[in-house]
């Protein structure tokens, strides 16, 4: 093992002088009032205002995922009544998805790194932009209207009739959330696909894009033509819920499976929404880490729009065991098996990128490295829901739950770590502490197994999901994993702390701690406000990294 | 039940082979999990910053290598595929000789009635060793008909019928459950299916039948809900023939064909006007709200008898 | 001159820009009406007869009409753009006046041809009392919430629009053309979309089958 690096010691080839002293003033310093934030039109302070408020819904939907895992500790648990056990995995589903998950990469990261990637003084449309937070910010406030009000007890899905015809909770307010919300998405990936078609530094072709930057156009296309679906859907689930007429309700000549084929038309993409752009944060960290240039970068980028295109096809695989016609659920199965491909090349690629590499384990790397296991093993998990006949058995038991937090806990929350410790240097102009951030990075991925590992195993035991009680025979697994998620807990606030106390008290950054080759490193730490004094040129592609040392 | 083994049995003909597959495919995805994670700890600790390991000539990307784990990965699957949709069209042929009963859901019980008119709440006594057939459906949400042991699973929905059906090969108790999210009290939406010896369950069937069997009630409810009035051979008003109905294709007045199976029945009673059948007048009137589900499924159980006029 | 926003470099590329995000918006807005157009297809593709029988009992003539009105402000509108793109401000207040009134006609029209419906009984709304004779009650409330709900997505969207046109023509009062040259392009872009969804709409509510 190689020793930490000392924060203060910049990597080879920058000079070692205060940021401050070389470049004008950073981003932060462009005034320090509440009102200079709340109308700014900076991307870069844009995404920590969205940073501020993604953290702040983590933790909320976090604190209803810790009640639901104590409420699972025994088999009859008395921790919380079934309706308020079943408003809060509602209020779990709705929050990490719609308020975490989706905006998590996205809005922070991406718009922070997005234009600096690319050479750009700004997104395309800073107003868009920052409208794009409020709308979040109003989606986020009926959210929390909708939990004092009393919740919702549809489930994240909102599944017709029962949320039409037998709810009697909050639905309408959650859905109007939920719709509010989307519109910010919508607004986010408009703007990214314009910056990225219009604004790139001279000399940046598209195959010179970074990785991260192909992740987010890919991204920003399934919001803008997803999105709008969902949108449309939740109206007429209102509507019909309101009215108590329209096409989902059998007893007009309706069908509900419609809402189903519209819900997951939307949902199945979206779960690319939040996983593809964690696959664009694992192939900048790892290349940086391993010294080495990605292996086969344009397999990567090509796999990445493959994902996005087939992941509109195939989500009728939520659907094998809802009364859809046997054929349609072959179809939906051949499709998901090839969606996997893409997902398999780059799982092999990232392995093959540190072949003949100079690896460093910090903690970036830990993270990186750590999404690239659990990914995978969420991935293969997929696999078996993709086979129709196994999806019979395991179709809405505990392992689709292990399947999916796979994804996107260990998958995207990991990159999101791993992408906020890699750029927190860029973000706040300061070094966390290196070993904290190592700690934390093994108590997640320790905590994490814990946790999700024997949700597989009572999956296949037969537990269904959405129980307030249990068999008895299923309480050693469910005890381990509610154990699991205490670690788990440990583990995230673990970066909350030491990323907090870094802004103050961390060393200072240098412009490019790590030795990294992406266009962000070239500027100041944190960056000016029009980001760069002059526009780069660019002359080669993303990834010029050596691992014996020198530069080409 | 031993809380070291949480695992059903495989107690049904579909069970073993979904098993295997499952194992297949646990083997094969379990060799690439390791391989992986064997291969990136190698790399890591042999290409660590500072080792003394050759690193000559690193390749940035190998076209046919990335083209080959991009081939070899799909024809797997592909095989994946074929091997998972054979045992899953399964799922959808039971055999014609199936015992059939009607399996009706709704918030949170399950209501399951036999051939001969017994009914029994959040239990199914199936007999040992021969298919059964479990005609569902919900009287208000969408349920799920979940039996982890049988490795079957089937929403329930509401204004129309889905179908499951599973051969028992093991005596004894196995827990059923609701799968699909269907209100607060979800989680207690569960039963057991009793497998019992086939003299047994027919011992047990003969106990329950105070009541009517299905096609007599249907029968009766064919006269008095006045299906009688018009679909009788001898009434004026020109209907279409029930007796040979069931299984045979309808041409309908759009140009279309469909099969008359349950769904096709149902539809009939409560959306006629959907279901014009060529060289009929539309003038049956719609039953729905008329018959309660319990009636449909007798009449329905009444028209597949052959012995509706 | 309008300014040009420091990150866009030149004019052409921010003019570029704005277009191209446009075109962003309507694949957006495409997706959008996407689902109630899956709700229409179930809906037609599971009672065809029922369905054309419902739609004889829209308004053809006022729909027509509606459809000769919006084709109409679609070609003021395209006056609208080119005077822009000239700098002739006078013919640019002119259409685009004229492309409003237009649309507000639509609307209008639209809004009589509800009350005719209402009128006719042909509210599916529970309470509302639908009046549909024959055996294709289901189907036709079916078909006729659908109507609503597509029109007045619709009717939504082109009152965004007017209300669009109608604050350019008030800024154009004090202000030179060349400050709006390219929002009045962008907004046509807009306002044609609007026009071929009804279009679009046309065909699928009022022509079913023969009448």
């Amino acid at each position: 093992m190689n020793a930490a690096v000392p924060a203060d010691t910049p990597a080879s080839g920058t000079p070692a002088v205060p940021a401050e002293v070389l470049h004008p003033r950073s981003y932060l310093h462009e005034g320090s009032t509440l009102r200079s934030w709340l109308t700014t039109l900076d991307h870069k302070r844009i995404a920590l205002l969205y940073m501020i408020s993604i953290t702040l819904f983590f933790f909320i939907g976090g604190c209803a995922a810790g009640l639901i895992r104590l409420q699972l500790m025994t088999p009859n648990g008395q921790l919380v009544d079934d309706r308020t056990y079943t408003e809060l995995f509602t209020a779990h589903g709705i929050i990490m998805v719609w308020f975490f998950l989706i905006p998590s990469i996205p809005a922070t990261l991406g718009n922070f790194l997005l234009p600096l990637m690319i050479g750009a003084k700004e997104v395309a449309f800073p107003r868009l932009n920052l409208t794009s937070w409020y709308i979040y910010t109003v989606g986020g406030v009926i959210v929390v209207l909708t939990l004092l009000s009393g919740g919702v007890d549809t489930g994240w899905t909102f599944y017709t009739p029962l949320s039409t015809l037998f709810s009697n909770t909050r639905v309408i307010l959650a859905a109007t959330a939920v719709f509010v919300v989307g519109f910010s998405t919508i607004l986010t990936g408009l703007n990214f696909i314009v910056t990225v078609h219009r604004l790139r530094a001279p000399g940046m072709t598209w195959f010179r894009l970074p990785l991260f930057v192909w992740a987010q156009y890919t991204t920003s296309a399934i919001m803008v033509l997803a999105t709008p679906v969902l949108a449309m859907t939740l109206i007429l689930m209102v509507f019909e819920r309101i009215t108590r007429i329209g096409i989902f309700d059998p007893s007009l000549g309706g069908d509900p499976l419609l809402f189903q084929h519209l819900f997951w038309f939307y949902s199945h993409p979206a779960v690319y929404i939040m996983v593809v752009p964690a696959m664009g944060v694992a192939s900048e960290i790892i290349p940086c880490f391993a010294r080495k240039s990605v292996f086969g970068y344009r397999a990567m980028a090509y796999a990445m729009i493959g994902i996005g295109v087939i992941g509109f096809l195939v989500w009728g695989h939520h659907m094998f065991v809802s009364g859809q016609s046997s054929f349609a659920s072959d179809v939906f199965s051949i499709l998901s098996f090839v969606v996997a491909v893409p997902s398999a090349i780059k799982v092999f690629n990232w392995t093959a990128t540190l072949y003949k590499g100079s690896i460093e384990l910090s903690a970036p790397m830990l993270y990186a490295l750590g999404f690239v296991g659990l990914f995978m093993i969420g991935g293969l998990s997929g696999l078996f829901l993709a086979a129709t006949a196994l999806d019979v058995d395991l179709h809405a038991t505990y392992f689709v739950i292990a399947h999916f937090h796979y994804i996107m806990v260990g998958g995207t929350v990991m990159a999101y770590l791993g992408g906020l410790h890699f750029w927190w240097p860029k973000i706040v102009g300061r070094m966390y502490p290196e070993r904290w951030a190592r700690i934390a990075a093994w108590l997640i991925f320790i905590g994490f197994n814990l946790t999700f590992y024997p949700q597989f195993l009572l999956g296949l035991a037969g537990m269904p999901r959405r129980y307030h009680h249990y068999a008895p025979q299923f309480q050693l697994l469910n005890e381990l994993s509610s154990t699991g998620a205490g670690v788990l807990a440990l583990g995230y606030l673990l970066p909350l702390v030491y990323l907090i106390w870094a802004m103050r008290r961390g060393a200072r950054a240098p412009d490019n701690p790590w030795g990294a080759t992406g266009l962000e490193w070239r500027t100041s730490s944190p960056p000016p406000k029009e980001n760069f004094e002059t526009i780069p040129r660019v002359t080669g592609g993303p990834y010029d990294y050596h691992p014996s040392g020198q530069r080409a | 039940m031993n809380p070291f083994d949480p695992f059903p049995p495989a107690a049904s003909t579909m069970a073993p082979q979904v098993d295997h597959l499952f194992i297949a495919l646990l083997a094969m995805c379990g060799l690439v999990a390791v391989t992986i994670t064997v291969v990136i700890v190698v790399f890591v600790v042999r290409y660590r910053r500072g080792s003394r390991a050759d690193r000559s000539n690193p390749p940035t990307g190998a076209f046919w290598l990335e083209v080959g784990w991009a081939g070899t990965p799909l024809a797997v699957f592909f095989v994946v595929f074929i091997w998972s949709t054979s045992i899953f069209s399964r799922f959808y042929r039971p055999p014609a000789d199936s015992t059939q009963i009607y399996v009706m859901a709704k918030q949170w019980m399950w209501r399951i009635q036999h051939a001969n008119g017994r009914r029994e709440i959040n239990q199914l006594h199936v007999p040992l060793g021969y298919p059964v057939k479990l005609i569902m459906s919900s009287q208000d949400v969408i349920h799920s008909f979940y039996v982890p042991a049988f490795r079957i699973k089937q929403d329930v929905l509401p204004g129309r019928f889905t179908y499951l059906w599973f051969q028992p090969t093991q005596l004894g108790r196995f827990t059923f459950a609701c799968a699909q999210f269907c209100g607060i009290q979800h989680y207690a939406m569960g039963g057991q299916v009793i497998v019992m010896r086939p003299a047994d369950y027919e011992r047990w069937l003969a106990a329950g039948s105070e009541q009517p069997g299905l096609v007599a009630r249907g029968a009766a409810l064919f006269r008095q809900s006045g299906c009688s009035g018009c679909h009788e051979p001898g009434s004026s008003v020109h209907a279409p023939d029930l007796h040979a109905l069931y299984g045979q294709p309808v041409h309908l007045a759009d140009g279309s064909t469909v099969l008359a199976d349950d769904n096709y029945l149902l539809d009939c009673m409560l959306e006629p006007a959907n279901q014009r059948v060529l060289g009929y007048a539309p003038v049956m009137p719609s039953f729905k709200g008329q018959l309660t589900q319990d009636d449909l499924d007798a009449l329905i159980t009444f028209i597949k008898s052959g012995q509706a006029p | 001159m309008s300014e040009v926003a420091e990150h866009f470099g030149t004019r052409e590329n921010q003019n570029e820009a704005t277009e191209f995000g446009m075109w962003v918006f309507l694949a957006t807005e495409l997706m959008f009406f996407g689902g109630l157009l899956l709700g229409y297809a179930y809906v037609r593709h599971r009672d065809p007869t029922g369905f054309a029988e419902a739609s004889r009992h829209t308004d053809l003539v006022i729909g027509t009409a509606n459809t000769a009105v919006l084709l109409t402000s679609a070609l003021l509108m395209s006056l609208a753009i080119r005077a822009a793109q000239l700098l002739r401000h006078r013919q640019l207040m002119l259409f685009l006046s004229l492309a409003a009134l237009l649309g507000l006609l639509f609307l209008g029209l639209k809004g009589y041809e509800y009350h005719d419906d209402i009128d006719q009984g042909l509210v599916p709304w529970l309470g509302a009392g639908f009046h549909f004779p024959g055996p294709h009650r289901a189907t036709a409330a079916l078909f006729f919430y659908l109507y609503y709900a597509l029109t007045a997505v619709h009717a939504l969207h082109l009152s965004i629009a007017v209300c669009v046109v109608g604050i350019y023509l008030w800024r154009l009062r004090r202000r030179s053309v060349a400050a709006f040259t390219q929002q009045i392009v962008v907004t046509g872009l807009y306002w044609h979309f609007v026009d071929a969804m009804w279009v679009l709409l046309y065909t699928l509510i009022y022509v079913v089958g023969p009448r």
